[in-house]
């Protein structure tokens, strides 16, 4: 792990906000030279600071059957490997969104998707109980999103001001 | 019964029953505006003199709270005690200028009033009182209310709108007592640095001048710290420091500001405000309070927002042609216009209808202002790419037009 220059970091603050932002325009606005912010990124994204620009979406505003679940695990660590195996074994399957290893009284917190509730059982079921160190597993499905990733859903701060003012 | 031709007689007269002094201050040109834009439908604004951000949630929470625990009733006519503390602490702390929280610093409705009641408790009829503009637009109507006299003293690109001791000296009178600062600058996003203020302080002192420094926008400065006039040597007991929570906290609706000053110039402003307004709001009072204890790391955050949402105003107005000084205080870009061979107001008009953008004539606020206009740089980044398309096009079309 490195640490990052105030450039990269003020780049990253401006993605973060808005992915779509051209090096043009961050440069622009961090007043420092295009080519600059061109290489900060390429080099982050080499790096793997940048891993991904995704869209943060709203499913509930469309037609969309989807449900999740958080499931709090409990695993028996592996000799010499510590959680990482185990870990992997079960984030490499994709209706799994997000997986997190958690202080406290469990020890993976992770994230699953499906079409259904039945779904979202039968991988519960089916794959994660039977993996041989898991040794619990408790469900909970998310009834509604408000924030994620910092970012309000419904954000109902729109601008009020007068259109004119002194 | 009264007929109504009595009662269009009586309409007609009511003028006759108004203070002349109040009769006769003309309309706010920027309200003129403001009604143009709001009629106008798709309308980009960059006439809005306030941050584009709501107040942070952890202030606004806290006067919730404060709610829910009864905290509804007066305080004391300066001010919360611990909100004056907190002040006084923070303009030490910032600024370098300390001032004595029990009988120094007055807690008021917005800057506003504290400007109001500085111009209240020092101007006497006929006084000559400095304002350099182009300047915020209330100084001049509440000088001529107290009878006095509003003396413009204009400044330029050239100088990036600072104020010189030459121009200063130029309107010098043997009325002259009350110079009136406001840097960092609305509209024109100028600042003036300690060295700027040095021969400023000097004619301050020579002419025996008294000095309302409006700091609201002290927070927002961008290549430097702000300098308060008050700050430096010799200057703190002539003046008077307005400042607020609206601008660096983005609390505009809160109406928090505060005056700070010589005891005597303080207790005089007090007793104004005692009959007028009693106390500032306590729930607002409560909400500044917050904002001075834990705000300092969402105000940088804002802060540095402004910041480069400036570069991109300035840069884009240089690239579509317009001249632009660059501004280093406040949220506000003054580009001239002049190229276009149009007076600010015929180019606002002629933006806000064929371009949809709506941007402050310069002329509103003062001598100097002619040729420029005021545009805010509050508002979103998108925004404001977008407004600079808009014009960019305009602009070509009237070169085309030429």
């Amino acid at each position: 792990m490195k640490d990052l220059s105030e450039l990269n970091v003020n780049i990253l603050k401006l993605l973060k906000e808005d992915a779509r932002r051209s090096p043009s325009l961050i440069a622009t606005m961090l007043g420092v030279e295009e080519e600059e912010v061109r290489a900060s990124i390429t080099e982050m994204e080499e790096d793997h600071v940048i891993v991904k620009y995704a869209t943060i979406l709203n499913w509930s505003k469309v037609n969309d059957e989807k449900v999740t679940a958080l499931i709090e695990v409990q695993i028996t660590p592996e000799r010499g490997r510590g959680f990482e195996g185990i870990a992997e074994r079960i984030y490499l399957f994709p209706q799994v969104k997000s997986v997190y290893l958690m202080s406290g009284a469990y020890d993976l917190l992770v994230e699953v998707e499906g079409k259904n509730l039945r779904e979202v059982a039968s991988f519960v079921s089916d794959k994660l109980s039977p993996i041989e160190a898991v040794l619990s597993t408790k469900t909970h499905f998310i009834l509604k999103k408000y924030k994620q990733e910092g970012i309000i859903y419904e954000d109902r701060e729109d601008d009020q001001r007068l259109v004119v003012s002194p | 019964m009264i007929k109504e031709e009595d009662k269009q007689a009586t309409l007609r007269s009511m003028g006759n029953y108004i203070n002349p002094l109040v009769r006769d201050i003309p309309p706010s040109g920027i309200r003129k505006f403001f009604d143009m834009a709001n009629a106008s439908k798709d309308i980009i604004t960059l006439g809005v003199g306030e941050p584009d951000f709501c107040t942070p949630w952890h202030v606004r929470e806290a006067c919730v709270y404060s709610l829910e625990r009864g905290r509804t009733k007066y305080t004391s006519n300066a001010g919360m005690p611990e909100l004056r503390e907190a002040i006084a602490e923070y303009l030490h702390d910032s600024f370098q200028i300390t001032y004595n929280p029990a009988d120094e610093l007055l807690v008021t409705v917005g800057g506003s009033e504290a400007i109001d009641l500085a111009l209240r408790t020092l101007v006497s009829p006929g006084d000559e009182i400095l304002i350099p503009e182009p300047c915020y637009i209330s100084y001049s109507p509440i000088v001529s209310i107290g009878g006095g006299v509003a003396v413009g003293i204009e400044t330029s690109a050239e100088n990036q709108f600072k104020l010189t001791a030459e121009s200063l000296k130029a309107k010098l009178t043997p009325n002259s007592k009350v110079l009136i600062l406001c840097y960092p600058s609305n509209p024109t996003g100028g600042i003036m640095t300690y060295e700027d203020w040095l021969p400023i302080a000097k004619v301050v002192e020579e002419h025996d001048l008294i000095v309302i420094s409006d700091e609201i926008y002290a927070e927002l400065t961008y290549d430097q710290k702000h300098v308060s006039f008050a700050s430096v040597p010799g200057m703190k007991d002539r003046t008077i420091v307005v400042s607020g929570f609206s601008k660096a906290f983005a609390m505009t609706g809160w109406r928090m500001g505060y005056a700070c000053g010589h005891k005597e110039i303080i207790a005089a402003m007090l007793k104004i405000h005692q009959y007028t307004v009693m106390c500032a709001p306590i729930m607002g009072q409560v909400a500044a309070l917050e904002a001075l204890k834990n705000g300092h790391e969402e105000k940088a955050h804002m802060v540095e927002s402004y910041n480069q949402r400036r570069r991109l105003v300035v840069k884009g107005f240089r690239e579509i042609g317009l001249d632009c000084h660059e501004p280093q205080g406040a949220f506000y870009a003054f580009p001239s216009i002049q190229s276009t061979g149009l007076t600010s107001e015929q180019f606002a008009h002629r933006l806000l209808f064929e371009a949809k953008v709506a941007a402050v004539p310069g002329d509103v606020f003062g001598l100097g202002g002619e040729g420029y206009i005021r545009c805010s740089y509050a508002t979103s980044v998108a925004q404001l790419n977008e407004a600079l398309d808009r014009m960019g096009r305009f602009l070509d079309k009237m070169k085309q037009e030429m």
